[in-house]
């Protein structure tokens, strides 16, 4: 069971609003690591695809300058309580994860 | 891996690589079925007008007041910016977010399908004071606004 990924969606007069958080250092590649004096290699979410009931909703493409642990919202017409929204990411290291949550 | 096991390997990897260069070539897929495609060259470019071009297929916007751009006046912490984008245009196809004053301006690129509204948010970086840029493509023409954001303490951990 994914768990870096929180989703709220809520369905309201035809239009479902739908938030989520998710857990990702999002590094921009350009940092040092102050103990090492290395540069911390970039790591963060390339694509967000969100979909509702099977169908893609959203596809977004992120850079690293995407705040730590990032936020997402948006919104779509339709969607009704039960539903099924769905949120996957990949990053630029082959990670991924994905989780679903019902509307409300 | 001994080392023809590594060229297997390798070509293995090629070949599904290029099956998928030639599945969009003939139609198949279609570039939003790719979901895996992240706009390098617009990520990367260092100049706002690039990164819009290699985003968007043109540099060139216009300003439109149907696009507010929800963000802080004054940004207490660089590294978190809340930016909501919202236009009340008709068939939005995409929304991009820039910040003017970033090493590389293109941060976010929202791509909408019929369906989804023109109305994103999320949290932004800003290295510095300076604009935050909103461009959104609707029937195939370009949009654009800005918000002066304020960055007291900049956000990219410098």
């Amino acid at each position: 069971m994914a768990t870096s990924i929180k989703i709220r969606a809520k369905a309201k007069d035809g239009v479902t609003t739908v938030k989520a958080l998710m857990t990702h250092p999002m590094e921009t590649g350009l940092r040092k690591d102050k103990k090492t004096g290395n540069m911390i290699p970039a790591h963060f979410i390339q694509n967000v695809t969100a979909k509702h009931n099977g169908k893609e909703v959203l596809m977004a493409e992120w850079g690293g300058s995407v705040s730590k642990n990032p936020y997402l919202s948006f919104k779509f017409e339709g969607g009704a309580k039960g539903d099924e929204v769905e949120i996957s990411w990949t990053d630029n290291k082959g990670g991924s994860d994905s989780d679903t949550a019902q509307i409300k | 891996m001994n080392t023809s096991m590594k060229r297997r390997v390798f070509l293995k990897r090629s070949l599904s690589a290029s099956t998928l260069g030639v599945a969009v070539g003939a139609g198949l897929l279609s570039p939003q079925a790719i979901l895996a495609a992240w706009n390098e060259a617009s990520f990367q470019a260092k100049s706002e007008k690039d990164a819009i071009a290699s985003a968007m297929g043109d540099a060139s916007t216009t300003a439109s007041e149907d696009i507010t751009i929800k963000a802080p006046d004054i940004a207490e912490n660089g590294a978190v910016v809340p930016v909501a984008v919202k236009a009340s245009i008709a068939d939005v196809t995409s929304i991009a977010m820039l910040v003017e004053k970033n090493g590389t301006p293109m941060s976010a690129i929202f791509n909408l399908p019929k369906g989804t509204m023109a109305d994103v948010s999320t949290r932004l970086k800003m290295g510095k004071t300076g604009d935050v840029i909103a461009v959104v493509k609707a029937g195939g023409k370009l949009y654009s606004a800005r918000k002066s954001v304020k960055v007291t303490i900049g956000g990219c951990g410098g």
